[in-house]
């Protein structure tokens, strides 16, 4: 269902990503390992077109862009809406409370109705556990719900696959598992995902595969109980012994 | 100092008489307040704003042709006096036909220098807004002007308040040029008052007695809104 062929980024002399090449099926979880640098941050922004690759194409569901011809906004703007994203640093919308976040996509950008849109809200706010803060502000949230409120942001435009940039990695050692627990929920509901992570925990518990990225190449791609105990690479060994 | 003191406090017959100008110059003074000079205030500073925004999106928009005649608008108005800008709309622009009454003269000028200045509060505000708001707009599928009318600007106004409220008192004030082009705002009437008793001291005190109170007024309610939209932070 999502399918990236001979994908490349460049910024401006710096090659980050050298020829992704990567299918996921629908409701396969898959984790995304490597060291920094390696480009893992640069592959998600050009699955949600936050970066417009160099040349390359993504497919998702049927609806695909050719990087290698100029794509027009309209269909970056409909692309984007096949993915959620969750950011590192939540980016939530400071102005607005968890609510109005939740809703802002759902009411701005496919213009459904108030009311109905409310409702569905609460109750993603409900799933992620944040069913009692519906009225507070970022601010007033700790780390861990402000990133709930950001994958609940996220969810509310029903995406067909959700992007995780280290979604844990801002987070106090304590708020980790609040977070780790409504993603691995979602994994267990048939949600296509792209977790960047380091929390090897969720890659074993969660994930359908692992990739291990260096340099801007995707070096190996397994099952994690496989890739954790006997990866086929030197780089991916060297890597996991590193973290480990 | 002294002398002058003493001829008001020696002499019952001149302190009635001060006591008397100083009441009967009160409500033409008042009069001029606010029948031009807040008037014009408000008028000038809200055309003003939306000529601010445009040049602030212009100056950040990626079109250099709007770039460049927001920079070139920015940099004629901050690089000539207010009062040099004021006498070329009033009276030298008749030269070429084109008579504007006083009080549209004013807001003219008054409204493109509120423009300039504001612009470039306006575009370091929204500069200042972080990237990742953005994104995060882009990426539940906003487009740029959706992002920037709901998420950007909001914030962008949030921040630029504090100088745009001292734009604004700062205006109050600078209407007191618009007397130079025939405006009868609360300057003119107390040059006016004065031209018939030569009570310089008193009447012009009067005046700025007066500014003082609409500017310390303006600068309670910037209090209140700055808390109004301090709920988020
Ligand atoms: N907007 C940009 N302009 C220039 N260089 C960039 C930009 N974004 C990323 N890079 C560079 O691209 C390379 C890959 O960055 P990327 O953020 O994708 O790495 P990463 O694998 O996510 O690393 P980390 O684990 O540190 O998050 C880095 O060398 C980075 O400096
Ligand atoms: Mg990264």
């Amino acid at each position: 269902m999502i399918s990236i062929k001979g994908l490349y980024k460049q910024f401006g002399q710096l090659e980050v990503l050298k020829g992704i090449n990567l299918e996921v099926k629908k409701g396969q979880v898959i984790v995304v390992i490597g060291p920094s640098g390696s480009g893992k941050t640069t592959m998600l922004r050009c699955l949600n077109v936050l970066e417009t690759p160099t040349k390359g194409a993504i497919s998702i569901e049927g609806q695909s862009l050719d990087f290698s011809k100029s794509v027009p906004k309209k269909s970056v703007a409909s692309f984007r809406r096949l993915t959620g994203m969750v950011f590192q640093n939540y980016n939530l919308f400071p102005h607005k409370t968890a609510l109005e976040n939740v809703m802002e996509g759902p009411v701005i950008v496919k213009g459904e109705d108030k009311t109905t849109v409310r409702k569905k809200a609460q109750a993603l706010l409900e799933k992620v556990g944040l069913g009692d803060k519906i009225d507070y502000y970022p601010a007033q949230l700790s780390g861990g719900q402000q990133q709930r409120v950001g994958i609940a942001r996220a969810l509310a435009m029903e995406p067909e696959v959700m992007l995780f940039d280290e979604p844990t990695s801002a987070l106090d050692p304590e708020l980790v598992g609040e977070v780790l627990k409504v993603m691995k929920d979602l994994a267990l509901e048939g949600m296509t995902m792209i977790v960047v992570t380091h929390e090897m925990r969720f890659a074993r518990e969660a994930a359908d595969e692992v990739i291990f990225m260096d340099g801007g190449v995707i070096v190996e791609r397994n099952k994690p109980e496989e890739i954790f105990t006997t990866p086929k690479e030197e780089r991916t060994r060297k890597f996991l012994n590193m973290i480990q | 100092m002294k002398m002058y003191l003493n001829s008001i406090f020696a002499d019952p017959e001149r302190t009635a008489r001060l006591v008397d100008i100083a009441k009967t110059s009160l409500w033409p003074l008042l009069e001029g307040a606010i029948m031009n000079t807040i008037p014009l205030t408000i008028i000038s500073f809200i055309i003003g704003l939306i000529l601010a925004v445009l040049t602030a999106l212009a100056r950040i928009s990626h079109v250099k042709f709007l770039q460049i005649i927001a920079r070139i608008y920015v940099s004629a108005i901050r690089g000539t006096p207010l009062l040099v800008q004021l006498f070329i709309i009033f009276y030298g622009l008749p030269n070429i036909g084109v008579t504007i009454d006083p009080f549209i003269s004013a807001v003219i000028g008054f409204s493109l220098s509120v423009g300039a200045y504001a612009s470039e509060i306006i575009r370091a505000a929204i500069l200042s807004i972080p990237k990742g708001q953005w994104e995060a707009g882009y990426s539940i599928g906003m487009s740029y002007t959706q992002a920037l009318k709901r998420i950007i600007l909001p914030q962008a106004a949030r921040v630029s308040l504090p100088p745009l409220s001292n734009s604004f008192i700062s205006l109050v004030k600078d209407t007191s040029l618009a007397s130079v082009v025939l405006v009868t705002e609360m300057f003119r009437r107390a040059q006016e008052i004065t031209a018939a008793n030569y009570e310089f001291l008193l009447v012009y005190s009067e005046a700025a007695l007066i500014y003082w109170v609409i500017c310390f007024f303006l600068s309670v309610l910037q209090g209140f809104m700055e808390r109004r939209l301090d709920r988020y932070v």
